[in-house]
């Protein structure tokens, strides 16, 4: 089923395409500890990956380092066939991968529009001149960018609090904004550390409905961390299952759901 | 009972009484307020985007005034000189990246202050090394900037207005107008305002810290500079200047370290009333020399009542 270059279809029957992402041998340390050892694994156009794993697992270290706040040890990230050098986060945003964060991190003081359209600042290129006078390409870029920032605004109906500041907004609406923003960006990848986190079970409904609509509508990939397992095998396509920063499983939610190891890991072991 | 008449009503019958020269009173506290809010809005700038209080703004008016003089001094032809000291302030703020910012990132705010303390430090001595340490006379006339006066005669009465005021006013509101359109409408504007606000967001949009804060430090050098002419245009270019950055920090106060707007305001409010103050109520009753400490009285009577200044942001604790 995993062949390298075809792709595969889903149970529910989307056509997924070939890999375009791949972690190699990726080993991290920070001193002595060692946060994440030897992972491969790869992320395929088009489908939904998830990382799952216990506290301390090393998954957020592992979307940082997909994300360029990290730089591993060890191993590299490849992106589309070819090794990606060392990046900042900004030159990695710059490359087409948006990411949430766990603990959410917005521009508090701004609008809900402007934080949105902050995701669009890699998408705008006239001169400053003609910006500030708001003429000639500006305009026009300005314009195309604000249409596609009202469409997604739309499309996480979140119309009512364009204008409202974001410091106001209730903890779930803010994640939904910072899925926003994010998506403005129209990433290549979409990364999303832990998205239901503290939610409740309405709010986690919400957002597991916006996150396969952004799939599906957009065709977005999209790699999320989770905790909560019943979301995760729900949403997604194929997970990874980290322990104590090792890989210790790979596949469909079915195959990772009756692997021992991760049974194991999930709910101890007896010794 | 003589005392409540010189505190209550004295004042505002001489107001009336000459209304030309109230203008005249009026119009002298409106240019030393420009010039506090041209500081201040340096401040505001650096403080938006780094959330670092930048201790450094006073010297690097002296400084940028300096450089303008000292190559002027030099022989280079005067707008020679501008372009050249805008070129000493870019690098500096380069520098200023480099060697000072980057290492500290993620230090805590009162680390970057403290360095700024440094910056301040290290510019004075490194300005009376290069320049000496002696007062200079600002190149007005070389840089084209009129030196006549025009006068008014309203209510039959009399008022000047020097003509190098004049244009600090003018070349002050033009230079806000620019930077409020820059802040607010271009992508490298809403990139600083997002800067400030959350680093880690900001990079994951694509925003170069580096590049920002390059930025900001070189604007700021740049309304030091327009700062430094205007002001030495008015009382000779001196190390003694950077006190005036102090009058910032009451400005700051009064209209918040966030606001730009807040910024102009409270330069001008400060402006105005320090001079207001200092004529009508100082120099009768308390024997002048009241413009030294007004406007931190002013600020410390504001802050009683509203914590975060006039235009701050609203502090709101969730619990």
């Amino acid at each position: 089923m995993m062949d390298a270059s075809a792709g595969y279809v889903t149970e529910d029957g989307r056509q997924i395409g070939g890999v375009l992402m791949e972690m190699k041998n990726i080993t991290l340390r920070f001193g002595g500890v060692v946060a994440i050892k030897d992972i491969s694994f790869d992320i395929r156009e088009g489908e939904i990956r998830a990382i799952i794993g216990p506290n301390g697992a090393g998954k957020s270290s592992m979307l940082n380092i997909i994300s360029g706040f990290y730089t591993p040890s060890e191993g590299g990230v490849w992106y589309k066939g070819a090794p990606r050098p060392p990046m900042r986060p900004y030159e990695v945003a710059r490359m087409g991968v948006a990411r949430t964060f766990q603990n959410i991190a917005l521009f508090e003081g701004m609008t809900v529009l402007d934080n949105v359209m902050t995701g669009r600042l890699t998408h705008m290129h006239s001169g400053i001149a003609s910006q500030a006078l708001w003429w000639g390409k500006a305009r026009a870029e300005e314009v195309a960018n604000r249409e596609k920032v009202e469409e997604i605004i739309d499309f996480l109906e979140i119309q009512a609090i364009r204008k409202t500041p974001v410091g106001r907004l209730p903890y779930g609406l803010k994640k939904r904004v910072e899925l926003a923003r994010a998506l403005a960006a129209e990433p290549s990848i979409l990364l999303l550390d832990e998205p239901m986190a503290g939610m409740n079970v309405e709010e986690k409904e919400d957002m597991s409905r916006f996150i396969l609509d952004v799939n599906d509508e957009f065709g977005t990939t999209i790699a999320l961390i989770e905790h909560d397992m019943g979301v995760v095998m729900d949403l997604s396509d194929r997970v990874v299952v980290m322990d104590y920063g090792k890989k210790i499983g790979d596949g469909t939610p079915d195959e990772v759901r009756n692997n021992q190891d991760v049974i194991d890991a999930y709910l101890g072991v007896q010794h | 009972m003589d005392f409540l008449n010189s505190l209550l009503v004295q004042p505002f019958a001489d107001m009336f009484a000459a209304p030309d020269f109230l203008m005249q009173v009026l119009w002298e506290g409106l240019v030393s307020g420009i010039l506090y809010a041209l500081i201040a809005l340096g401040f505001v700038l650096i403080f938006r985007s780094s959330r670092i209080f930048n201790f450094a703004q006073g010297i690097m008016v002296v400084f940028a005034a300096l450089t303008l003089v000292g190559f002027h001094e030099m022989g280079v032809p005067a707008w020679i000189s501008v372009i050249l000291s805008l070129g000493v302030m870019f690098v500096l703020a380069v520098s200023i990246e480099r060697v000072v910012l980057r290492p500290l990132v993620g230090q805590p705010d009162i680390i970057l202050f403290m360095a700024t303390i440094g910056i301040t430090l290290f510019l004075i001595g490194f300005g009376e090394l290069i320049f000496g340490g002696e007062n200079k006379i600002m190149i007005t006339e070389e840089l084209g900037i009129p030196t006549g006066e025009f006068i008014f005669e309203p209510f039959g009465g009399f008022l000047l207005l020097e003509q190098k005021d004049v244009t600090a006013v003018v070349v002050a509101a033009v230079l806000v107008i620019a930077l409020l359109a820059f802040l607010n409408k271009t992508r490298m504007g809403r990139a600083i305002r997002a800067l400030g606000d959350d680093h880690q967001a900001a990079l994951s949009v694509g925003i170069s810290l580096q590049t920002i804060w390059v930025l900001v430090w070189f604007i700021a050098g740049i309304i030091a500079l327009v700062t430094g002419i205007a002001w030495g245009a008015r009382a000779g270019v001196s190390f003694a200047l950077e006190v005036i950055a102090y009058k910032a920090l009451p400005v700051l106060m009064l209209g918040g370290l966030e606001s730009i707007t807040g910024a102009i305001i409270g330069g001008l409010m400060i402006g105005l009333m320090e001079k207001l103050f200092e004529i009508y109520w100082g120099q009768p009753l308390l024997g002048g020399n009241t413009e030294t400490w007004f406007a931190f009285v002013l600020a410390l009577i504001v802050l009683l009542f509203r914590p975060q200044g006039l235009f701050g942001e609203r502090i709101i604790e969730r619990v």
